[in-house]
């Protein structure tokens, strides 16, 4: 009961932190929940579904499907979020004052609404299917009864929801003059954080190379496998031991996000006389 | 130049083709064998068997590795180049008794 409880509250907590992280950003937008809801709903089926072709997916690509297929979700979920920071640095000011106004650009809001609830569904989809299979064994393995081990992912996914609800609250309350600046600081290093989880998988496929490896060493001031390094690691991707190109790959995204939240706030928008 | 543009091929070869590959197998929720020597900086291909009939995830903080291996099936996986030192790693799904570590010298 213990051993799935504790997997599930990690796997859980990862998307659990990430999905509120992505609740905060969108508050004020049109359906939110809605949207929200979706992205959890798709991730659970998908997670379940990739959990079931896992095998198949890891021979695919001369047994490199895995990292591809990961490196992938990982590398789409940071591009919509690149995108989310940009869209906030221009609509971003008329949501601080008037959450209205900028509820009635339906398209508009539905478009960022849905490239935000499909980071959601991603996030769900990678920890998910891990936390099917793990279930999945301890069941089939016969080690654990179907009631301990259900009571325990129960417990774990109860933990970990609450953990990201926590944080939620927590953003949500600070005052309006900051809340913007750390939303967007927040989605910049899951950003960053991502693509560099991104890279690590292409140096595990032998796609790229990994340059260092490791570039430093940190184990000994906060090690990955223990719960501040967990938590670090899925909100701004801390690395004991990362590898030289997941260092470019970081960088570089946080260079070019900012980059693009700059140029969409230079070109000022046409505001209709109120 | 032209001489080193010859070369430039060969050692993209070489360097494709030098890859050496380590074997494990997974059976009862271990790993066979639990320890295992690698050269130093030197890229390796690990393939892991999971000989069980439930999942397994290969995972490693040290090395920065994790790929879950489907019942039956091989993983191949790419570590290194290592610098001298151990580097544990376990199986995700079953703490307790899938242990390992991989001693680059």
């Amino acid at each position: 009961m213990l051993s799935s409880a504790i997997i599930v509250f990690r796997e859980t907590l990862e998307a659990a932190l990430i999905i509120s992280i992505i609740a905060v950003a969108t508050r004020g937008l049109r359906a939110r929940n809605a949207w929200l809801g979706t992205g959890i709903v798709a991730g659970v089926l998908g997670s379940l579904l990739v959990a079931l072709f896992t095998g198949k997916i890891a021979d695919l690509a001369e047994g490199m499907g895995q990292e591809l297929f990961n490196a992938g979700v990982l590398g789409l979920a940071a591009a919509m979020l690149a995108w989310h920071n940009i869209w906030m640095a221009r609509h971003g000011m008329e949501l601080a004052r008037d959450a209205k106004q900028l509820g009635q650009d339906v398209s508009s809001g539905n478009r960022e609404m849905s490239a935000l609830a499909l980071v959601v569904g991603l996030a769900i989809l990678r920890e998910g299917s891990e936390t099917a299979l793990f279930l999945y064994g301890l069941l089939s393995g016969g080690e654990e009864t179907m009631a301990s081990v259900l009571g325990g992912g129960a417990l774990g996914l109860c933990a970990g929801g609450l953990t990201g609800y926590g944080l939620y609250v927590g953003v949500l309350r600070m005052p309006t003059r900051i809340f913007f600046s750390v939303t967007n600081v927040l989605i910049l290093l899951l950003a960053a954080s991502m693509a560099s989880q991104s890279a690590r998988f292409l140096v595990q496929a032998d796609v790229l190379p990994s340059l260092a490896s490791p570039l430093w060493n940190t184990t000994w001031l906060l090690d990955n496998a223990s719960m501040a390094g967990r938590v670090l690691h899925t909100l701004m991707g801390y690395e004991a031991v990362p590898t030289g190109i997941q260092v470019v790959f970081y960088v570089s995204t946080l260079a070019l996000v900012l980059a693009g939240m700059r140029l969409a706030r230079i070109r000022p928008t046409f505001k209709p006389a109120l | 130049m032209k001489k080193l543009l010859s070369l430039l091929p060969l050692i993209c070869l070489s360097a494709w083709a030098a890859d050496p590959e380590f074997a494990m197998v997974i059976k009862d929720h271990r790993f066979e064998p639990a320890e295992m020597r690698v050269p130093v900086g030197q890229k390796f291909k690990l393939i892991v068997h999971n000989q069980d009939a439930t999942p397994e995830e290969f995972e490693s903080h040290e090395l920065n590795r994790e790929k879950v291996i489907a019942p039956g099936s091989k993983a191949n996986i790419f570590i290194g180049p290592l610098k001298p030192g151990r580097y544990p790693f376990i199986g995700e799904f079953h703490e307790k008794t899938a242990r390992g570590v991989i001693i680059a010298e």
